[in-house]
């Protein structure tokens, strides 16, 4: 069975949501803590949302240099499927797997809704599931969701596809509505949305955020 | 003892909302034609003599962890008694 790994940082709030995600989408779930470099040999890495480290000088800064990251990063660089949801997004951006950074929302409000997401390629591990150009949506909470690039990053960016998904209705002044990247090897995804709030007819509204996890799964499965 | 500051800012193109409610609340309280961004000050006290390499380390530590240069400059400076 493949196991997903999900990383707990001191101040992360939805750890719990996403080991419950990968169990209900077929996957073992395996908690991860961020002061031990050790993965337990894991498949993938789920980097949750929260506010790691009580967002303490920047979303995501000091969580980018606990012992974990250092496994997190060499992995990732070799391939590993890494996903960085919300607050897990600031850390792959500060730890310079994926371009880019957050700064506080446009209109200064924490935003907390259901997002209408158009998905830009499934040329990724965690969207190969989906069709390109395909409507989904996912639940959104964040007060420092403001994706912001420079021209030159943006131009490699919509260059090499790796503009994962836009927001339908920008909510928060990204960059070219900009909700999630990934890297030039398409297995690190960041976004703001949360996918593992959307598994459970109970509490979601959409069930868009299992594909994720399915996404991965077959992606897994055919390296197999 | 030593101290350096090290300065970060937004950088000048990139938005900075903190500052923008900043600059409105003055307006609101009769303070006109005042703009204001906000950034982040670190008082560092350096134990030992402050050599270049040390103030190298500093820069080194501010590019690394208390800047983010994707979107933040920062300034490194001695600060004198």
């Amino acid at each position: 069975m493949v196991r997903i790994g999900v990383v707990t940082f001191p101040g992360t709030l939805d750890d719990q949501d996403a080991l419950r995600a990968i169990r209900i989408c077929g996957a073992e779930p395996v908690g991860l803590w961020h002061a031990s470099d050790d993965l337990q040999g894991v498949d993938a890495v789920v980097l949750p949302g929260g506010f790691s480290y009580g967002d303490y000088l920047r979303c995501g800064a000091i969580a980018r240099f606990a012992p974990v990251m250092g496994q997190v990063i060499d992995q990732a660089r070799k391939g590993m499927p890494v996903l960085g949801i919300c607050n897990g997004f600031q850390v792959l951006c500060e730890s310079h797997l994926l371009p880019g950074a957050m700064i506080r929302n446009e209109h200064r409000k924490f935003v907390c809704r259901e997002q209408r997401l158009r998905v830009e390629t499934n040329d990724t591990t965690w969207t190969c599931a989906f069709a390109p150009g395909e409507e989904i949506s996912i639940v959104l909470k964040n007060g420092e969701g403001n994706y912001m690039c420079d021209d030159d990053t943006l131009k490699s960016l919509q260059d090499n596809n790796q503009i994962v998904f836009r927001y339908l209705g920008n909510p928060n002044g990204s960059r070219d509505d900009i909700a999630g990247v990934t890297n030039e090897g398409g297995n690190v995804v960041g976004l703001m949305p949360h996918p593992e709030h959307n598994v459970d007819e109970l509490i979601g509204t959409s069930l868009d955020g299992r594909r994720f996890f399915e996404s991965v799964l077959q992606f897994l499965s055919a390296r197999v | 003892m030593s101290r350096v500051v090290v300065d970060v800012m937004p950088k000048p193109e990139i938005l900075d909302p903190q500052g923008k409610a900043i600059t409105g609340s003055l307006q609101r309280l009769g303070f006109e034609g005042l703009s204001v961004r906000q950034g982040k000050r670190f008082e560092i006290e350096v134990a030992g003599d402050l050599t270049e390499e040390r103030l190298d380390q500093i820069r080194d530590a501010a590019e690394k962890l208390l800047a983010n240069t994707v979107i933040e400059a920062f300034t490194v400076r001695v600060e004198e008694d």
